[in-house]
């Protein structure tokens, strides 16, 4: 059974502006729909990656998991749990304890104030755990030394924190780890540190990681599955080959199209047209229909299931 | 290559602290050619933006150009102060900031803030600089110019916000257009727009850009030639298939090595040994050698060799060798 299954997740904000305003400007509540319908699983022991551009509710999706977001509808059930509905507290303590997160910023992640032994061992001091020479355990796991623990965070370069980021993620023995754009921050020889770290600590510790991010050859690298998301909407969903090979999905290829080629110099690329719409008011039907290439009455309509297609899930009526 | 819009020799800046004088900037020398982009990579504190303010006028004191030159077509223009250099920025070098957002004044129409630089550098007329704004916003492929050019930066999205920045930068025609990370706040589809805008106002016009990034995707696509930076110095300079596909440097092929890559797939990345070292604590010699798994004895004596002519790699030991070592 799969670790985790996110069941027609839709997460709506309510953006409007103060009563008053709504009022004085005769204006309407506004609602912004980050995640809209949106269905996967994710194996145990495998990474998931979620890719799209800034709006595409892929930060909002990591945010549900961990529960720092209640879902709007649909659900999340890890080991089969709903952690938004489960009454049973012990059975979500349960659940809790096996989920991580490690974010975009190493710099704004960790307490400055407090030092970095204090910080790694937390998720288990927290729950009244022992803790005695965890801290300085965890360190070498994660490539630093022992003696960095009586350290303040302010003493380490961006690398090292975002290890010191991962060895607190690890602390409490979780299996599923929610990586939000773990490297986006650093710069490429750092980023292939803290990946291979990653992808070491995965095989060695079994653990199961939801991947965030918006560039494509990172998530190649190091997903197995992976699913891309616009506007809130999953559109495309397959093995990191096939959807590098044979993209389905005209978003999806979009994508792959834009995104800069190491290997092809002074490529002239006839660059997408248009922008991500604003998701207030999104298109009706298919989301992507204004900029896409193939649309035609049907995607002005109705909005695309999810279907199989060689091999992957897609949502798109033209895709064949 | 045609003639030298800008021309960099020995250009060294410093910083003078309580601790002693750092070198973000370290006797770097090159040329860019009339229509010609010079990608600069390299990672965070390598100089590479210090490099490009230095050029512009832009240092923060107490940071200062200490040695070198730097000409803009054929004027020197490194010891000018003041009113003089203001003259030249804007008018003979444009810049393109990272983030369209702090580059633009909130509280002023975009239209407004064309019309000013327009009218600051070329002797028109204010109906003529107003013509030319909107025509500078169409060119950047903004639709319907004539009515947004009385909207305000926030109204529009961030790579609208780029366009405007692009505009503003090429309204007084320069000859010169340093372009600090454009794309980096922008997402793949729309960076992939202002590349290639940037690459055709180039062509057409014939300036020189100096295109300051860490994305070597960026570099490889959008650029002529190439300089890799490393704490301060050029590691290697080349035209950008040279340097990309064959690198000469130890560092530019580690760099190489650890950008994860369609073609790899899951194989392990490359990974550098430790970290860029800090300007107040700069290795003797080759400040890659601790990195380096080819260094020898000479490496952490004597600093790398001067760029032959402007190309090459500045290492005792160029690759490739050998016998590699993976």
């Amino acid at each position: 059974m799969a670790l985790v299954s996110v069941a027609n997740l839709t997460r709506i904000f309510d953006v409007s502006k103060p009563w008053l305003n709504r009022v004085v400007e005769r204006r309407k509540k506004a609602f912004l729909t980050a995640v809209s319908d949106v269905s996967f699983d994710i194996e145990e022991r495998s990474v998931y990656a979620l890719v799209g551009e800034s709006g595409s509710g892929k930060s909002t999706i990591g945010k549900i998991l961990v529960g720092l977001l209640p879902p709007t509808e649909g659900s999340v059930k890890i080991r089969d749990v709903d952690l938004a509905r489960e009454r049973d507290a012990a059975r979500v303590d349960a659940v809790r304890a096996d989920i991580q997160m490690i974010f975009q910023d190493p710099y704004a992640s960790l307490n400055p104030r407090w030092r970095v032994r204090d910080i790694i061992v937390e998720p288990v001091a927290a729950r009244g755990g022992e803790t005695k020479g965890m801290a300085e355990k965890l360190l070498e796991q994660v490539g630093l030394s022992a003696r960095d623990a009586g350290k303040f965070p302010h003493e380490f370069s961006g690398g090292q924190r975002q290890r010191i980021c991962i060895a607190r993620a690890l602390a409490s023995e979780p299996r599923l780890i929610v990586c939000d754009e773990p490297t986006s921050a650093l710069d490429v020889s750092v980023q292939a540190q803290v990946l291979n770290l990653m992808s070491d600590l995965k095989d060695d510790l079994g653990l199961t990681y939801l991947f965030i991010s918006h560039d494509l050859t990172v998530v190649q690298h190091i997903s197995d599955k992976v699913g891309v998301l616009y506007l809130g909407r999953l559109v495309e969903e397959a093995a990191p080959d096939e959807l590098f090979d044979d993209p389905k999905h005209p978003y999806t290829q979009m994508l792959l199209e834009a995104a800069p080629k190491l290997g092809e110099f002074g490529r002239e690329v006839d660059p997408p047209k248009g922008e991500i719409p604003d998701p207030i008011n999104p298109p009706p039907g298919c989301a992507y229909h204004p900029r896409c290439p193939l649309a035609e009455d049907i995607c002005r309509k109705e909005r695309p299931e999810m279907r199989a297609l060689r091999g992957a899930r897609v949502a798109c009526h033209m895709a064949e | 290559m045609s003639e030298a819009i800008l021309s960099i020799r020995d250009l060294t800046v410093e910083i003078p602290t309580r601790h002693g004088i750092l070198r973000p900037v370290d006797g770097i020398s090159y040329d860019i050619g009339r229509g010609e982009v010079l990608g600069i990579v390299g990672e965070s504190g390598a100089g590479k933006s210090m490099a490009g303010n230095a050029v512009i006028g832009l240092l923060s004191p107490p940071a200062r150009i200490a040695k070198g030159e730097i000409h803009v077509g054929g004027t020197r223009i490194d010891h000018l102060k003041g009113d003089a250099m203001r003259r030249l920025r804007g008018k003979e070098i444009g810049m393109v900031f990272q983030d369209p957002l702090t580059s633009l004044n909130p509280l002023l129409r975009i239209g407004d803030q064309l019309t000013e630089t327009i009218l600051a550098h070329l002797d028109v007329s204010r109906s003529e600089a107003e013509k030319r704004a909107v025509a500078a916003l169409d060119e950047v492929g903004i639709p319907g110019a004539r009515e947004r050019i009385n909207s305000y930066p926030h109204e529009f999205s961030g790579g609208m916000r780029q366009r405007v920045v692009i505009a503003l930068a090429l309204c007084a025609e320069p000859s010169l257009i340093i372009a600090d990370e454009p794309t980096t706040a922008l997402d793949v589809s729309v960076q992939a727009q202002i590349i290639a805008l940037l690459k055709s106002l180039c062509r057409e016009r014939g300036t020189a850009v100096m295109l300051i990034t860490h994305d070597m995707g960026v570099i490889a696509e959008a650029a002529d030639r190439v300089a890799v930076m490393y704490a301060g110095k050029l590691a290697e300079l080349g035209p950008v298939r040279d340097v990309l596909t064959t690198p000469r440097h130890p560092y530019t092929d580690g760099l190489m090595g650890s950008t994860p890559l369609a073609s790899r797939g899951k194989a392990r990345l490359h990974q550098i040994p430790g970290a860029m070292p800090r300007l107040d604590a700069l290795p003797s010699g080759c400040a890659f050698h601790p990195r380096c798994p080819y260094a020898q004895d000479k490496c952490s004596v004597d600093p790398g060799p001067d760029l032959a002519d402007g190309n090459g790699a500045a290492c005792w030991f160029p690759l490739p060798h050998d016998a590699k070592v993976a």
